[in-house]
């Protein structure tokens, strides 16, 4: 949070880093908020 | 339906309701308000000053009106786009809904602007094709003729126009992808407008992405009032919907539960990320962050959540719970962007709070909306489909 950004550099790799972070939380939590919203969903016969 | 063979034998109902006398005061203060607006100035009925040009009518009427409106271009997208015909009975309350959200958005803002007489004036004499108001006002003068023509079918079969209904009917896919694209271009560009002040609005509610959260958020805006208005609508015109509608309803509601909660999840990680990008963390520790906080939890991840349990569970009771908590999200948000965390700098004796006569006047359009709805549901086919153009539909 305190963190100090001596130079652009820094500064984009910290919150970069950060946000590829959450973008694969955020990908792993939209397959299990799918999940959980449709799983109690009558199952479609494919066959 | 029988709506005219009932309307002679029930008893003739009292003029003096409830409803219609609190609508009738409500009509009657707007109207001596919009008299001293339009003869003593902008002035004489506002708080608005050079620090604070934009209030109420522009966060409420506007930027809500428009978000609350796009149930319009969401259902006519899902049904003929996307092929759920299940929708079907839900396009014309929403693109009625649509339709007068974007009248009276139009409406308005001839109360805002200096000289109303010279709303068209960007659109037909001075085109300034830099600037993301023009966009603004050509999509919005664009996509209110697309609505108004995807609503005439209603109004030709009410008037027995046969032969204009045949031609608009055959427009349908046309103007529902007329109607997505040129809602894409304004919805975002609401949120781009604030773009051009980065001093002005606070750290955690501007972002670049600003286009994209209001475009998104408009997508579960515009199904939650669908929703919120299916639920008076089935409360107040019950007697005027026809079985297909009825029938359909409550896959309508799980429908747009679903899809609400999907899109609302999507919408709540691109907030991460816009503060993620710029390492905005450090906010959230302030009043203003208590207030960001508020608003992305108990509006976007408390309803995406209830959304999915009442989708899951089928319970409409709580999605029409949510649909309405949605709904007072959005209008908190475009509040917190253009009023709340708009000029957040400035002392308190400079910060804008609207006058009584700004918040009437937001009053007597809803009013005059709810009118106008009422107006149209009681008499042409919005909740039922007119017997004699069954086939056609």
């Amino acid at each position: 949070m305190d963190t100090v950004f001596y130079t652009l550099q820094d500064f984009l790799l910290h919150s970069k880093s950060v946000t590829y972070v959450l973008m694969g939380l955020g990908l792993l939590l939209y397959v299990f908020w799918w999940w959980f919203l449709t799983d109690k969903d009558e199952k479609k016969r494919l066959f | 339906m029988s709506q005219e063979s009932t309307a002679s034998t029930a008893p003739r109902k009292s003029l003096f309701t409830p409803f219609n006398v609190v609508a009738g005061v409500i009509v009657l203060v707007g109207l001596v308000i919009t008299f001293l607006r339009f003869t003593k100035g902008i002035g004489a009925v506002t708080n608005l000053d050079d620090n604070n040009p934009w209030g109420i009518w522009i966060s409420f009427d506007l930027l809500c009106g428009v978000a609350l409106a796009a149930g319009g271009y969401t259902t006519s997208a899902a049904c003929y786009l996307f092929g759920l015909k299940r929708y079907h009975s839900a396009v014309r309350p929403a693109i009625l809904t649509a339709f007068l959200g974007y009248a009276l958005v139009v409406f308005a803002l001839h109360y805002d602007v200096g000289r109303p007489w010279r709303l068209t004036y960007p659109i037909f004499l001075s085109q300034g094709t830099t600037s993301l108001l023009f966009e603004v006002g050509l999509c919005v003068f664009l996509y209110l003729t697309v609505l108004f023509i995807e609503w005439l079918p209603a109004a030709c079969e009410w008037l027995r126009l046969d032969k204009l209904r045949k031609v608009l009917v055959k427009l349908t896919l046309v103007l529902t992808i007329f109607g997505v694209v040129l809602s894409t271009l304004h919805q975002s560009s609401l949120g781009a407008l604030y773009l051009i002040a980065p001093s002005k609005v606070h750290p955690l509610w501007y972002s670049p992405y600003l286009a994209l959260f209001f475009f998104v958020s408009s997508m579960f805006a515009g199904m939650s009032m669908v929703l919120f208005e299916g639920t008076l609508a089935h409360r107040n015109f019950h007697e005027l919907m026809d079985e297909t509608h009825l029938e359909e309803a409550p896959g309508v509601v799980t429908g747009f539960a679903k899809a609400c909660s999907v899109v609302m999840c999507g919408y709540l990680i691109m907030k991460m990320f816009g503060l993620a990008l710029e390492n905005k963390w450090h906010y959230l520790a302030t009043g203003y962050g208590v207030l960001f906080l508020v608003e992305l939890i108990g509006f976007v991840a408390l309803p995406a959540y209830l959304y999915a349990i009442g989708a899951r569970e089928r319970n409409r009771t709580l999605i029409r719970f949510t649909a309405v908590w949605t709904v007072l999200g959005i209008v908190f948000n475009r509040f917190n962007v253009s009023l709340v965390a708009f000029n957040w700098q400035l002392p308190s004796a400079d910060r804008y709070f609207p006058s009584w006569m700004e918040i009437a006047i937001s009053l007597f359009v809803v009013t005059v909306g709810v009118l106008a709805y009422r107006f149209i549901c009681t008499r042409m086919p919005i909740f039922y489909e007119h017997p004699d153009y069954k086939e056609s539909h």
